[in-house]
């Protein structure tokens, strides 16, 4: 009785203690970058690119890599998703969901899942051989884009799993073709989950660092074309970090800041917009 | 499937009925009606497991027909085979053959769309469709290719005032359908099956999730329907198919026991199994 209760007790402790980590982690993380960044926060650092002087602290600011960054996030988030589509649909409308084939996709993309976004950058790097490309938005935007597909893939392939098939096939009996099916009932219904697979695809997708050093580059313009590289903020934060200079550093922060509320901001919408679009789906 | 009084009526019963009678002869002429769909030598399995075995049978034009016989008997097998439902299931085979108005509907060149879109499917719980009332009526149309919005919105009060629901829910067309109540969703199926203006309404133990006024209501319909469309229901309560069904077929593990009129089925039953289920011996 008394080894029970000391049970209920330890476990009761320890996750109160892992609570206590996690919340702590997401507490001092963002204490961190405001205290660090806010004072280095200006009008500058937001609307302007980097000048003559920025790399020795003076004047100029980093939205050349925050627009990289948003054009490399929504390019990639993209590409990935339209990768992804067909292949949650196909395997999850076209073959049955326990089908070996659908299995076989599934370790396949949960082994895609695991492999480090350097290797990603390194195959992206060999690609753009390949192909003939330079280091360019567009390279960072197949390359990304590759790296999140495993990600969007199986979050929406989860949410289109606990569907009850029977709403499946209500659309078919009505004389719907698969492909109907799939566009119009299916995925609407899923679609509050598959808007959370995008967020996460472009959380990640800007994010990112070691994935787009060889194949989008850095520069201090704003890219006008895919064919151009383009700045990205981690990597903007990554140079910034390792400056021996002060102010260079405490603008490294303010980027961190900066990457934290376009997060902050993707997210708070695609909440409102999840509660927008989950009043139709079917409990 | 196996449970306990099923295990002892193997003993008494034989597994195979009249296993020397050639299928053919199973069909007794329906008696001056007309058939709407004809079974013919139709096998099913699972993998090694036979599910229908050598059903033959026809169901009468413009009539209820109760399928009815213990859970795990094929009744819902049957059902889903006349729309081709049971395709989706992984690892089934399909042998024989099933005539809907004369045409093989498992023919090498038939599209399964129109065979679909001959019969309306409610199901054991009401599946309405991720969208609005409205949407969930107009679906059908629209994928059979209405597109004018004044025929459509004639159209979805027509088939709601056809399930006696339109003055529940006039005023709140484009309220999604799952705040409807239970009965009212199980009312949108079934106007949802009669806006793409189908043959025959096929029934999955269609109020075996509702309540008792619900279920009469359904029930109600039915009769009304058979003016029009042939409906075919399977059910396990034997007191509804007493209420309704004017033809009934008594299915045991996979095979068709017994058809007829259903007053004379129920009230002169010429297997001893029938009797015996109809007595209310075995369930």
């Amino acid at each position: 009785m008394f080894w029970r209760k000391f049970e209920e007790r330890l476990f009761n402790l320890l996750i109160r203690v892992a609570t206590l980590i996690i919340v702590g982690c997401l507490f001092i993380i963002v204490l961190t970058i405001l205290v660090k960044g806010f004072p280095a926060m200006s009008w500058d650092m937001v609307s302007r690119i980097p000048s003559g002087g920025f790399y020795l602290g003076k004047e100029g600011g980093v939205l050349n890599a925050i627009i990289g960054s948003l054009y490399l996030g929504l390019g990639a988030s993209i590409f990935s998703l339209v990768l992804s589509i067909p292949i949650v649909v196909y395997i999850n409308i076209y073959s049955r969901s326990t089908s070996r084939f659908a299995q076989f996709i599934r370790i396949s993309l949960d082994i895609l899942y695991g492999i480090p976004s350097i290797v990603y950058g390194a195959f992206g790097f060999v690609l753009m051989i390949a192909f003939g490309l330079k280091v360019s938005l567009l390279a960072g935007i197949i390359t990304v884009g590759l790296l999140v597909l495993p990600i969007m893939a199986r979050t929406m392939d989860e949410v289109i799993r606990t569907i009850p098939k029977e709403l499946g096939d209500a659309s078919l009996s009505l004389g719907a073709t698969k492909w109907e099916t799939a566009m119009k009932v299916i995925m609407r219904q899923a679609f509050p989950g598959v808007l959370t697979a995008i967020l996460l695809g472009f959380g990640r997708a800007v994010g990112d660092a070691a994935s787009v050093i060889f194949t989008t580059g850095f520069t201090d313009n704003i890219p006008t074309s895919v064919l151009q590289p383009a700045a990205t903020l981690p990597l903007a934060i990554f140079f910034q970090l390792g400056s021996p200079i002060k102010e260079v550093v405490d603008r490294a922060y303010a980027s961190s800041l900066i990457l934290t509320v376009i997060i902050l901001i993707i997210s708070i919408s695609s909440r409102l917009l999840f509660k927008r679009f989950n009043k139709n789906v079917i409990k | 499937m196996k449970t306990s009084t099923s295990t002892s009526f193997k003993n008494n019963f034989p597994l195979s009925l009249q296993e020397t009678e050639v299928a053919e002869e199973k069909v007794i002429p329906l008696g001056g009606l007309k058939p709407h769909i004809s079974v013919r030598n139709l096998n099913i399995s699972y993998g090694s497991q036979r599910i229908l075995k050598n059903v033959s049978i026809d169901i009468p034009n413009k009539k209820i027909t109760a399928i009815i016989g213990p859970s795990g008997c094929g009744k819902t097998t049957l059902l889903k085979t006349f729309n081709r439902l049971i395709e989706s299931a992984d690892g089934i085979n399909i042998d024989g053959e099933v005539l809907v108005d004369g045409e093989n509907i498992y023919g090498n060149d038939v599209e399964v769309t129109h065979i679909r879109k001959k019969m309306g499917l409610l199901s054991q719980r009401p599946m309405p469709l991720p969208m609005s009332i409205f949407d969930n009526i107009a679906y059908g149309m629209r994928i059979h290719g209405i597109r004018k919005k004044a025929l459509l919105q004639e159209k979805v009060e027509h088939y709601l005032r056809q399930a006696s629901l339109w003055e529940e829910v006039k005023d709140r067309l484009h309220h999604p359908a799952t705040k409807l109540s239970i009965g009212q969703q199980q009312r949108l199926c079934l106007a949802r099956g009669l806006a793409v203006e189908p043959e025959i309404i096929l029934g999955d133990e269609p109020t075996s999730a509702l309540d008792p006024i619900s279920s009469q209501r359904i029930e109600e319909k039915f009769v009304e329907l058979k003016k029009d469309y042939t409906v075919i229901m399977v059910t396990h309560i034997l007191r509804q198919a007493r209420r309704i069904a004017d033809y009934i077929i008594f299915m045991w593990l996979g095979e068709i026991v017994e058809h007829g009129p259903a007053q004379e089925l129920l009230e002169n039953p010429k297997e001893e199994m029938t009797r015996e289920y109809v007595k209310g011996v075995i369930s």
